[in-house]
């Protein structure tokens, strides 16, 4: 356990992101095959079966430190996790132990097996042999809940650095219900896969908030404009007669929207298109809440299928007849999508987004101030002669919303509310991100509907990383666009800014925490409207 | 002990504070009072004010530098003094430098205010002496099991070894200590082979004190605004713990954030601070300190104050003593107020 205890440790320690990949790769370069594919299992939330009940752990770990249990159970919520509670109890190791993670999953593996005492006695005797990180981590195997600060998408991150593979196909490789039992190192993450060739998605290409005056972009007629959809930014892919949706936050949906299944009878293989997906219902856009109640679910039920219809609305044009479209300029994408999706019957849930024509800024200006009644967030102008890029690039692509007062912001406290609302979270903190680190700006309590906060809340007591009190806190994860009335410089507080009455405007779960805004954003914000 | 029993107490808590009735005198109280006896010159303890206050001559010079112009009476370790009928005597409490316990006695029964302590010998405070007493009132800041704090030399060795590998990744170390106590502490372990230790003048400002006074501190350079990193290479940057987060040092570049205390115990309050590295150091006794001194003076009555009381006195209670919480001023105090530490 020592090598992960070390590995443990050195994400543990930073705050900074590229340390704990580089940590990582580092541990999926040398550590032996079978503890890498456990690591991978731990931090993508798998597992080994539960070998002792909790409440076996703390009976014996109260014995075993000659504490009453009370004393335990009333340390643990200050300390705010039992593994830690338990560790830090002990009395110190007697010995020490050269064995690895996988080791000490088979060891606990064993467990379940033997009489009682017998359990007792390897488990005493285990933690007779494990210094303090260890002792935590060995804990953690039994109690579960592996959250230390490494999402998915950073392991995946660090797995390709060790590796070499493609960070999206390592992505795709590593979903489904694997376990480290039923796959080996070498299949699950080297060995050629097909199936992820023929899924793969293109990096999408974000467009910047437009932070100028329109007319300074040059002559309208250099630009196509379309509404600004407000529903998930997606991919809808059609190779090998089979279909793939692919959200925004580079995780596979396509369970999830049963209704583009037919895209396969509408698009010929080698197709991948870019889109919207939106709840849709005569003829309009639904707003993201009815949307909001597919996100949340991998299987849907009927009569939520019939609430809440889903189409894909797409704009652009990545791949065609199985060639790579993206160096083409927007103009001529835009044309062969017209004609790719020209005829389509409503029932196969495909729409072609328009284009909104005008002769002059002031015109789209006036056309933009009608995007609340369009069901649209505002206008979005790209360059007639761009090529679809990857990442967030500025200059050929611009979002030109309504409201500029929102933010995007990652949950990381949770606070229960009061009287009705007491046995749900609530009061919630936010952060931004502030190079690789979350920086707390904004509190909110309002803005989510009962259903989202039971949801959120059962989330919250799953994901609490530590207690403080009636705070918890939690793994940053979830974004929720944020919306205010004012912003404005406050020295009193660690991020620098004061936001007047923030709220919860929408939860965003078609977006990865690393996509939240940044401080920067914060202070451009507070430049601007301040 | 029948003696004493038609008598008032020898101590009593009232709102001002811990009040000696037979010698009308209070005990680190927190409001303006005619006489306090100040066990140390933290701010929780040591407040402006009072009238008179009474302290060891040690801790003197701190206390002069906090409050100001004080009318300030001192005593050695283990002089005694009488006041009305009261017999008092300070006492080493091994916290910071000067810091005492306040034993009380009147008519043969004895009481004892441990003020903070800590029971490891840290080799640069006077070392903590357990006195025998009746009825103990104790501090419990960390009165959980789950307190343990390595040895000092252990903590010392990878504060070290993080300063060394700062260096090598071309960070600047800047560790966050209390300034009155734990700093002066830390200056006595951090291996000058690596290199120079640059203080905050918060710090400095205490150091220059203590210097004053004869204690032997190992060199120090003041930071200044005027002062650049370049000048002093692979430096480590002792200062507040104020000073870890916002601005103040993100003007040295790339840096690696340290805090010494024992909350850093706690993964959750590490990460909470998001320091880089938290280290377990601190100037209180932890679970084991608590009760090895409960046991070793021999008191019956023991008073909790501070931290998690209400579990400590129950495990006390459970253990056969008649233990009492006292009450204070600041109650739902949190892990990261003041001093405590
Ligand atoms: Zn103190
Ligand atoms: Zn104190």
């Amino acid at each position: 356990m020592k090598a992960f205890a070390a590995l443990f440790a050195r994400i543990d320690q930073s705050t900074r992101t590229s340390v704990k990949v580089a940590a990582l790769a580092g541990y999926f370069r040398e550590a032996p095959m079978q503890d890498r594919l456990w690591t991978i299992a731990l931090f993508s939330g798998r597992r080994p079966k539960r070998a002792v009940t909790t409440r076996q752990l703390r009976e014996w770990a109260a014995d075993h430190a000659g504490l009453p249990l009370w004393l335990l159970e009333e340390s643990y919520p200050v300390v705010g996790d039992l593994a830690e509670t338990i560790a830090l109890i002990l009395p110190p190791a007697s010995g020490g132990s050269d064995h690895g993670l996988s080791h000490w999953i088979a060891y606990l593996k064993d467990l379940p097996n033997l009489p009682e005492e017998t359990r007792k006695a390897r488990v005493l005797a285990a933690w007779d042999r494990l210094d303090s990180t260890e002792r935590f981590l060995f804990n953690k195997l039994i109690t579960g809940g592996f959250r230390i600060g490494i999402s998915q998408k950073l392991m995946t991150r660090a797995l390709a650095e060790a590796t070499g593979q493609d960070p999206s196909d390592l992505a795709h490789r590593l979903m489904g219900d694997w376990t480290p039992d039923t796959v080996d190192f070498e299949t699950l993450v080297l060995a050629a896969d097909p199936q992820a060739d023929a899924s793969r998605p293109y990096p999408f290409y974000l467009s910047y908030a437009l932070d100028r005056d329109a007319d300074t972009l040059g002559r309208p007629q250099d630009w196509t404009a379309e509404w600004k959809w407000d529903g998930i930014r997606g991919q809808l892919i059609v190779r090998n007669r089979q279909h793939f949706v692919w959200s925004r936050g580079e995780e596979l949906m396509t369970d999830r929207f049963p209704e583009l299944a037919r895209a396969v009878d509408a698009l010929p293989d080698g197709t991948v298109l870019d889109g919207e997906l939106l709840a849709w219902e005569n003829h309009a856009p639904m707003g993201f809440n009815a949307l909001q109640k597919r996100i949340g679910r991998k299987t849907v039920p009927r009569s939520l299928l019939r609430d809440a219809p889903v189409i894909f609305m797409a704009y652009d044009l990545l791949e065609w007849g199985g060639e790579d479209q993206r160096g083409l300029p927007h103009a001529t994408r835009r044309d062969r999508l017209r004609a790719a999706l020209a005829d389509m019957p409503d029932d196969r849930n495909l729409r072609l987004s328009p284009c909104i024509a005008f002769d002059s800024w002031d015109g789209l200006a006036r056309v933009r101030a009608g995007a609340r009644a369009a069901h649209a967030e505002g206008v979005m102008l790209k360059h007639r002669d761009s090529p679809y890029l990857d990442g967030r690039r500025k200059g050929d692509w611009w979002k030109w919303k309504l409201d500029p007062r929102t933010i995007d912001a990652v949950m990381i406290y949770a606070q229960s509310g009061h009287g009705r609302r007491a046995n749900l979270f609530t009061d919630f903190t936010f952060a931004v991100w502030d190079g690789d680190d979350l920086m707390p700006f904004a509190k909110a309590y309002s803005g989510l509907t009962d259903a989202e906060f039971r949801e959120i809340s059962a989330w919250v007591r799953r994901n609490t990383q530590q207690r403080f009190g009636p705070v918890r806190q939690v793994t940053p994860h979830h974004v929720f666009e944020i919306a205010f009335e004012g912003i404005h410089e406050s020295p009193r507080h660690k991020s620098g800014v004061a936001l007047r009455f923030p709220r919860m405007a929408r939860w965003r779960r078609d977006k990865p925490a690393s996509e939240a805004n940044t401080l920067d954003d914060l202070r451009r914000m507070l430049a601007a409207c301040g | 002990m029948i003696a004493c029993m038609a008598r008032s107490p020898v101590l009593t808590f009232t709102e001002k504070g811990i009040y000696c009735p037979a010698g009308d005198f209070f005990i680190d109280p927190w409001r303006p009072v005619d006489r306090a006896l100040i066990t140390h010159g933290h701010a929780d303890h040591a407040r402006p004010g009072h009238r008179r206050y009474l302290a060891t001559a040690a801790a003197a010079p701190v206390l002069r530098h906090r409050l100001g112009r004080i009318d300030l009476d001192t005593v050695g370790y283990g002089e005694t003094r009488r006041i009305g009928q009261a017999t008092v005597s300070f006492h080493p409490a091994g916290h910071v430098p000067g810091s005492a316990q306040i034993r009380v006695e009147l008519g043969g029964e004895i009481w004892v205010v441990s003020g903070d302590y800590k029971t490891e010998n840290d080799g640069f405070c006077e070392p903590f002496e357990p006195v025998a007493c009746h009825s103990f009132i104790t501090e419990s800041t960390f009165g959980l099991p789950v307190f343990r704090w390595p040895r000092q030399s252990e903590t010392a060795k990878r504060i070290n070894g993080w300063w060394h590998t700062c260096i090598a990744e071309g960070l600047t170390p800047v560790l966050g200590a209390y300034s009155l106590g734990k700093a002066q502490r830390l200056l006595a372990l951090l291996d000058r082979g690596i290199g120079p230790v640059l203080t905050h003048g918060a710090i400095e400002a205490t150091n220059q004190v203590l210097r004053a006074q004869g204690l032997a501190l190992p060199d120090t350079v003041a930071l200044t605004p005027d002062t650049h990193l370049r000048d002093h290479p692979g430096a480590l940057l002792l200062v507040p713990p104020a000073a870890l987060s916002g601005s103040w040092a993100r003007r040295f570049g790339p840096l690696s954030t340290g805090f010494a205390s024992g909350w850093m115990q706690m993964r959750g309050v590490r990460r909470r601070r998001s320091v880089d590295r938290g280290f377990v150091m601190s100037d209180h006794a932890d679970w084991s300190g608590l009760n090895e001194t409960i046991r070793e003076i021999g008191a019956e009555n023991i008073y909790a104050t501070h931290g998690y009381t209400e579990i400590f006195t129950r495990w006390l209670t459970e253990s056969g003593y008649n233990a009492r919480i006292v009450p204070t001023e600041f109650n739902g105090e949190d892990s990261e107020s003041g001093n405590a530490a």
